[in-house]
């Protein structure tokens, strides 16, 4: 089940942010800060799966924006890496030349 | 004057013109006023734009509570547009904390039985992102009715609604289990996705659902296959792949549902292996799908060719280049490698690749992994991919790489030189790292392997001279120069290069050691023991040694204080004692958490059940008597002298001073060769019933002494046994003093007592071995 789906930019700015189960709002941007720190230290070589406290984390990188999205252990990691590109898809096809600001 | 409210653009690009942070909230401030002021005013025809920019506002972090009750009046107007801003706020704003929420149960009631698709489907949205309990409960038998109507759209939603009510009240499940098998004849992927995830749900929640959709698995095993075998579908296809996420959804299902069950698992079987097959594997989706299926394979009772296939397909991911395949085959053949572990093992040589990867998670799972796949067939090249690993690898790991090779050697090593070697190798490059009883247990290897004791105390003492500041090393290294000190000394030994060891530098080398502000307390202990032992050991005067011990009797540390002084008693008050007290220690026998301990740690690292449970290392390497019933309750020499207690002073003078009360059990003869006699007399104490005491008294009536004689026991497994020290080794000719030992045997279960018996002597220059049982034992010895 997803419980956390993320856009960050490369900054550290969460541009988007949905909680699937209750985060207290304080928690929630202490979570936020982690999450992007373990994402941006890594590098090219590494595997885009991380595991974060009680969930895993998959994350794709596009130009300066991260997707991130948190799931718990039953989801098949790499469907979760498609479906990050399928977002990415659909926005791109609704919205046409989509970028982070938008 | 009403200001004419801006659109929401406007004021988007109002936000994005400000420089800072504080002209930012400048800017927003102004504007909230503004909506404050117009949802005061109630004006009915720009509500819903306020609501837009009040919700943009909200997205950036500013407050937004006041728009609340807004959201409730759009919500209840009739103008679509209107709705859509209400709902969107409300989905936003009104999560199941607010208390204002309840309150739009009657809109979304009224708007779920209206006509109107795209209304419904808003309602629906918004009951699905944040129904509460009770909502949920008024409304479930509206969203089923919606989940067979005609439309996909709203059935979509409903579905998804379903799904939420579900998870939030897992009673209502009764009410959605009907339609779901009518859902499944769907065309529809976004219906089918949804249809398959709320049985997912339901399945996982509840027993009873779970075994009402074993029926469905034929149905599902057909769509799947259409999905994989029908061609290229332009609407729904992903890299070539038809809608993997379908494909990846009803996998799960399957896996849910062929869970120890035998017929379901069979339905699957042939479509499991042609997905295996089919699918193509260039892309990520394709490798998605493939992974599910795996995972499903590995979880139902499928056939054995069919394991074996997926451990196959896991190991073509390991191969692969992309890291995220590789880490997800990783963590698959680890929850796999229980079970067919075989399999797994074929493909050894990729997964310790592996470990040299620069990713930590995958090298980590790598070594997990190899650790696991430690056998004794293989154990000589792991532990030396092993140790590669450990020079190189980050400090996070060492800790588990390096206890992880030492227990590996343990549970497999092929000889003791060999296990010796691995464990020395492994404490001087990770000393730091390794736990706590490395260095007991490798003291009692050590001590236990007595053809390799000249070996190891040269390999121990090159070491040390190189490097003393890896403790555990240090600590094992002065505790074999203290007990093996003279056979460093003695200059030969086949299995090293000769090393020429002067006196006087083992004792430099131990003072280092002493001296060193790297070395623990623990660690000057062993040194100032070591010490003391080598005044005996050694053939010099022992002036030096004095020297060091009095000058510690002042030391700071309580411990060595204490263990100084007692040495200077032993130099001077009782140096008759100090030979028979310094001498040689016997093997220290370990204890029962040793065995726990390793109990848990095999546990923890996913090992075989089939594992040799660790017997005490003692019984094996005494390798005495096999015995009667094929298990050793091999006997021990006197109580172990521990090196890091108090003193060594009084405990061995402890010499066995039972006095054997009256009892009337005859004496038995056993033995007799060539003159050399052995009896024993039996005693049973009154006041413990289950104790019986044996004085085995060699006589020997011959011309010739006997020499180096050594007599051992062994009891069935049920008995205790203890050895105490005999009173000499040598049985003087023509009738002279009788050697005496005394066992002591308890025996709490009053079983018939077996006694074996094994001696080693030499007589008229030759050197004899006799292992005998003893028959005729009275039976007041045991009852």
């Amino acid at each position: 089940m997803i419980k956390i789906f993320l856009m960050v930019n490369k900054q550290g700015q969460t541009r988007l942010s949905k909680y699937y189960e209750h985060v207290e709002i304080n928690k929630r941007t202490l979570l936020e800060t982690e999450v992007i720190k373990s994402c941006l230290s890594r590098s090219n070589e590494q595997c885009s799966f991380i595991e974060f406290k009680d969930f895993k984390l998959i994350y794709r990188q596009y130009a300066a924006l991260f997707i991130v999205v948190g799931v718990n252990d039953t989801e098949n990691e790499m469907a979760i890496y498609e479906f990050i590109h399928n977002f990415v898809e659909v926005l791109d096809e609704y919205f046409s030349r989509v970028s982070e600001l938008d | 004057m009403v200001v004419p409210s801006s659109k929401l653009q406007d004021l988007i690009e109002e936000i994005r013109g400000a420089k800072t942070q504080a002209q930012e909230r400048e800017v927003i401030q102004k504007e909230c006023a503004h909506i404050r002021a117009s949802f005061r005013d109630g004006d009915p025809l720009h509500r819903h734009r306020q609501l837009a920019k009040l919700l943009y506002v909200h997205m950036l972090g500013y407050p937004a509570h006041f728009g609340q009750m807004e959201c409730l009046k759009l919500i209840a107007s009739p103008r679509f547009t209107d709705k859509r801003v209400g709902y969107l706020g409300a989905m936003l704003l009104l999560d199941e904390r607010q208390d204002a929420h309840l309150l739009i149960t009657n809109s979304i009631k009224n708007d779920l039985s209206q006509g109107i698709q795209a209304v419904q489907g808003l309602a629906l949205c918004t009951l699905s992102t944040v129904g509460s309990a009770e909502m949920c409960r008024d409304l479930a038998t509206e969203v089923e009715k919606l989940l067979l109507q005609p439309g996909p759209y709203v059935r979509k939603k409903a579905v998804l609604t379903a799904v939420h009510i579900i998870r939030k009240v897992p009673e209502l499940s009764n009410i959605f289990l009907p339609p779901c098998a009518q859902l499944l004849h769907e065309r529809h992927h976004g219906v089918l996705l949804g249809t398959i995830t709320l049985i997912t749900e339901l399945c996982e929640r509840s027993p009873a659902a779970l075994k009402h959709f074993r029926k469905v698995v034929p149905q599902l095993v057909q769509i799947l296959w259409t999905l994989v075998t029908t061609g290229y579908s332009t609407e729904h296809s992903i890299s070539g792949v038809s809608d993997p996420f379908l494909q990846v959804q009803i996998l799960r299902l399957l896996r849910i549902l062929g869970r120890n069950h035998e017929e379901s698992s069979e339905t699957m079987n042939d479509l499991l292996a042609q997905v295996a097959t089919n699918t193509d594997t260039s892309r990520n989706a394709g490798n998605a799908v493939l992974f599910e299926t795996v995972l499903t394979i590995m979880d139902i009772r499928s056939v054995a060719g069919l394991r074996v296939l997926a451990v196959n397909i896991l190991g073509r991911f390991l191969l692969n280049s992309d890291k995220n395949i590789r880490y997800v085959a990783l963590t698959s053949l680890l929850r796999v490698v229980q079970s067919d572990h075989s399999a797994v093992q074929r493909h050894r040589p990729t997964v310790v690749e592996c470990l040299r990867e620069p990713d930590a998670s995958l090298s980590r799972r790598a070594l997990e992994l190899s650790l696991a796949l430690v056998n004794s067939s293989n154990v000589r090249a792991m532990t030396q991919e092993l140790q590669s690993f450990l020079e190189s690898c980050p400090p996070d790991l060492r800790a588990d790489c390096a206890s992880g090779i030492l227990l590996a050697a343990e549970r497999f090593a092929p000889t003791k030189r060999w296990h010796i070697d691995t464990i020395l190798r492994v404490l001087t490059m990770a000393g730091t790292h390794v736990r706590d009883d490395a260095v007991a247990n490798l003291t009692q290897l050590i001590g236990g392997a007595q053809e390799l004791h000249a070996y190891s105390v040269r390999r121990l003492y090159s070491a040390l001279a190189e490097d003393i500041s890896q403790q555990p090393l240090v600590q094992v290294a002065a505790w074999c120069i203290g007990e093996y000190g003279d056979l460093l000394l003695e200059g030969s030994c086949e299995e090293t290069e000769p090393l020429q060891v002067e006196e006087e530098e083992v004792l430099a080398l131990l003072e280092k050691v002493l001296q060193s502000h790297m070395s623990l307390p623990a660690t000057r202990g062993y040194a100032l023991t070591a010490l003391m032992k080598l005044s005996t050991r050694l053939r010099g005067d022992n002036n030096r040694i004095r020297q060091v011990v009095s000058v510690y009797g002042s030391c700071l540390d309580v411990e060595l204080q204490q263990r100084a002084v007692e040495y200077n008693a032993l130099f001077q008050k009782y140096d008759y004692m100090r030979a028979a007290i310094l001498e040689k220690m016997p093997l220290v026998e370990r204890g029962g958490t040793q065995d726990e301990e390793a109990k848990e740690s095999k546990e923890a690292q996913h090992s075989e059940a089939a594992v040799i449970p660790t017997e005490p290392q003692t019984s094996k390497l005494l390798d005495l008597l096999d015995l009667l019933d094929g298990t050793s309750g091999a006997a021990q020499p006197p109580p172990p002298l521990e090196p890091s207690s108090e003193g060594t002073s009084v405990h061995l003078l402890d010499l066995p001073c039972v006095s054997p009360a009256p009892a009337s059990i005859p004496n038995l003869k056993v033995f007799e060769r060539e003159g050399l006699q052995l009896t024993l007399s039996f005693v049973r104490p009154p006041g413990t019933p289950a104790l019986l005491l044996i004085m085995v008294t060699a006589i020997n009536t011959s011309e010739a002494d006997v020499t180096h004689f050594v007599c051992q026991a062994a009891v069935p497994k049920s008995f205790q046994l203890q050895l105490q020290a005999p009173s000499g080794d040598t049985v003087p000719a023509q009738g002279g003093l009788p050697m005496t030992q005394l066992l002591r045997i308890l025996n709490p279960k009053k079983a018939p007592l077996r006694l074996k018996l094994r001696l080693t002597y030499n007589h008229f220059g030759q050197s004899v071995q006799e292992i005998f049982e003893v028959n005729n034992l009275p039976v007041e010895t045991w009852q």
